[in-house]
C-alpha cells in the first residue's frame, strides 16, 4: 500500500477512534497507545465495532486481543482491507 | 439464629430436565454444550451453546399455560415443582404465609419482547401481543410459583446479571436464618437463546467459538447456557421435626461490589465476597475443601478468580479442589448461582467433585488445584460457590453436607 493511502487510512482510523472515545481528533496520534488514551476493554469493543462499520470489514476476536495502539489498529485494518476479496468487475 | 437446611432440589438445564439427570451427566463429565439448534442467519460467530434440548414445555404445562409463560419462567417453575415435591412440604395455613419465594434472573423474558419489536419495526404492525408485559417481567416465574403453590409470603425477584440467583439464595438464606420465614424457595433461571440477545452477546466478544474451557491455558471465552434451579431452604428444626430428608446446609453468604469497572473483574471484590461469606458462616478458610468457581472461561475472569482464591486461602489453596461446572452446563447467567449451588450440594453429598470438561491444559497462571478429566472422589464438609456479575457484583455461598 502506498504511503499516501496509508496516511489516509491512518487519518480515518484516528478519526473513528477519536469519535468513539469522544476525544479531540488532534489528541490521537499514530503513536498513541490505548493505555495513554485510557481505552479499556469496553472502549476497545466499541472502537472495533466502529472500525468494522466504517471500513466494512470483520475484525476477528484474536486480532482484537493483540491491538494495543493506534498503530496496531491501522496495521490491522490495512491488513484486513488488503485481504478483502476482490469484487467482480474490479481489476 | 436458625440453621438453614436444604430439603428440596430442582434442576433444569442442558444436562437434564431434573436433578437426577443433571447429576448423572455432571459427574460423568458429560458436556452439554452442543452445536446451536438454530445457528443464526447469518451464523453467529459462536457455533455452540448449552441449550436444554429435551425440555418441552408441553410436558409440563397445558397449552394455555405454556403460551402464558416465557421459557425462563417455565424453567424456574419446573425446578420449583421438583424441589417442593422432594421436600414433601404443603403450604397450607400459616406455612403458606411464612414461606418466601425469591428468584433470580438477569434479563427476564426476551422472546415475546423480541416478537413485539419484530411486529412493530419489521412488519410495521403497531399492535403488540397484549400479554407481553406480564410474560416478560422478571418476576413472572416467582409469581407463577406463588400462584401454583398458594404461597403468600415474601415473593420477589433479584436481577444482578450473573449473580442474580446467588443473591436470591443468599437473601432467602438470611430470611430463614433470622426467622422472618420458615421456608424459602430460592434459585433462578435464564433463557438466553433469543436471536437479539445472542447478537448482543456476540458483539461483546466474550463468547467462545468452541465449548468453553475454564482455567485452561487455551480458553477463549464463555459458552452461553440456559436453565433454572430451585432449592427449598427450611428452618432446620422445622425440617427435623417433620422428619424431612436434609440434603445439605447453607452456612453463610457474602456479597460485595467492586466499585471498579463495568465489566472487568476485580480481584479484591471477589476476595471480599468470599471472605464475607466465610465470616458469615463462621468457617475458617482451612475448613473449605471445594470451590465451584465462577470460572466462565474468559481470560480475565479465570485469572482474577484464581488470584482472588489464593488471596483468601493462601497456601491452603493447593488442597482445595476447584471445578467450574459451566464447562458442562454453560454459563447460565442469572441461573448460574442456583445451578452451581445444586452442583456443589451434590458434590458434597456424593463425596465426588465433578470435573472441568475440556480443561486439557490447565493454565499455570491460574494456580489452582483444578479437577480435570473425570470426577474425583473427595469427602468434603464445606464448599464455596462463587458468582461474579457484570457490573462488579459478587456473591459467594458457603454450603455444607450433612454431618
Amino acid at each position: 500500500m502506498a504511503d499516501g493511502q496509508l496516511d489516509t487510512l491512518s487519518a480515518e482510523v484516528i478519526q473513528v477512534i477519536a469519535e468513539t472515545q469522544r476525544l479531540p481528533a488532534d489528541s490521537v496520534t499514530l503513536d498513541s497507545t490505548f493505555e495513554q488514551l485510557k481505552i479499556d476493554s469496553l472502549d476497545g469493543i466499541n472502537i472495533v465495532f466502529a472500525l468494522e462499520n466504517s471500513f466494512r470489514i470483520e475484525i476477528p476476536d484474536d486480532a482484537v486481543r493483540n491491538m494495543r495502539s493506534v498503530r496496531d489498529a491501522v496495521a490491522g485494518v490495512s491488513r484486513l482491507l488488503s485481504e478483502a476479496p476482490v469484487q467482480p468487475g474490479e481489476p | 439464629m436458625n440453621r438453614v437446611a436444604v430439603t428440596g432440589i430442582g434442576t433444569v438445564c442442558a444436562l437434564g430436565n431434573n436433578t437426577g439427570e443433571f447429576s448423572r451427566r455432571l459427574f460423568a463429565g458429560d458436556c452439554g454444550i452442543q452445536p446451536l439448534i438454530d445457528p443464526g442467519d447469518p451464523p453467529y460467530k459462536f457455533r455452540v451453546g448449552a441449550e436444554a434440548p429435551t425440555f418441552n414445555p408441553h410436558d409440563h404445562f397445558d397449552e394455555k399455560d405454556a403460551g402464558l409463560l416465557e421459557r425462563f419462567a417455565q424453567f424456574v417453575t419446573v425446578a420449583a415443582r421438583e424441589a417442593v415435591k422432594e421436600s414433601g412440604l404443603r403450604f397450607e395455613g400459616e406455612l403458606g404465609d411464612r414461606t418466601a419465594i425469591i428468584t433470580g434472573t438477569g434479563i427476564g423474558g426476551k422472546a415475546s419482547e423480541q416478537e413485539g419489536y419484530r411486529r412493530l419495526y419489521q412488519a410495521g404492525d403497531p399492535r403488540v401481543a397484549p400479554l407481553t408485559i406480564p410474560k416478560t417481567m422478571t418476576n413472572a416465574g416467582a409469581s407463577r410459583i406463588s400462584l401454583e403453590f398458594g404461597i403468600q409470603g415474601p415473593t420477589y425477584t433479584v436481577a444482578t446479571a450473573c449473580s442474580s440467583s446467588n443473591h436470591a439464595i443468599g437473601q432467602a438464606f438470611s430470611m430463614v436464618r433470622s426467622g422472618t420465614v420458615t421456608v424459602a424457595l430460592a434459585g433462578g433461571s435464564e433463557a438466553v437463546f433469543v436471536d437479539g440477545l445472542l447478537r448482543a452477546w456476540e458483539a461483546m466478544r466474550v463468547v467462545s467459538s468452541e465449548p468453553c474451557r475454564p482455567f485452561s491455558s487455551t480458553r477463549r471465552g464463555l459458552s452461553l447456557g440456559e436453565g433454572g434451579a430451585m432449592l427449598v431452604l427450611e428452618n432446620w428444626e422445622h425440617a427435623r421435626a417433620r422428619g424431612a430428608t436434609i440434603r445439605g446446609e447453607v452456612l453463610g453468604f457474602g456479597m460485595s461490589s467492586d466499585a471498579h469497572h463495568l465489566t472487568q473483574p476485580c480481584l479484591s471484590g471477589m476476595a471480599k465476597a468470599m471472605n464475607w461469606a466465610l465470616r458469615d458462616a463462621g468457617v475458617n478458610p482451612e475448613q473449605v475443601g471445594h470451590i465451584n468457581a465462577h470460572g466462565t472461561g474468559t481470560q480475565a475472569n479465570d485469572a482474577a478468580e484464581a488470584n482472588a482464591i489464593r488471596t483468601v486461602f493462601g497456601d491452603g489453596t493447593d488442597r482445595i479442589l476447584v471445578t467450574s461446572t459451566k464447562s458442562m452446563h454453560g454459563h447460565t447467567l442469572g441461573a448460574a448461582g442456583a445451578i452451581e449451588a445444586v452442583a456443589t450440594l451434590l458434590a458434597l453429598e456424593r463425596s465426588e467433585i465433578p470435573p472441568i470438561a475440556h480443561c486439557d491444559a490447565p493454565d499455570p497462571e491460574c494456580k489452582l488445584n483444578v479437577v480435570t478429566g473425570q470426577s474425583r472422589p473427595a469427602r468434603i464438609q464445606v464448599a464455596l460457590s462463587n458468582t461474579f456479575a457484570f457490573g462488579g457484583l459478587n456473591a459467594s455461598l458457603v454450603l455444607a453436607c450433612m454431618p
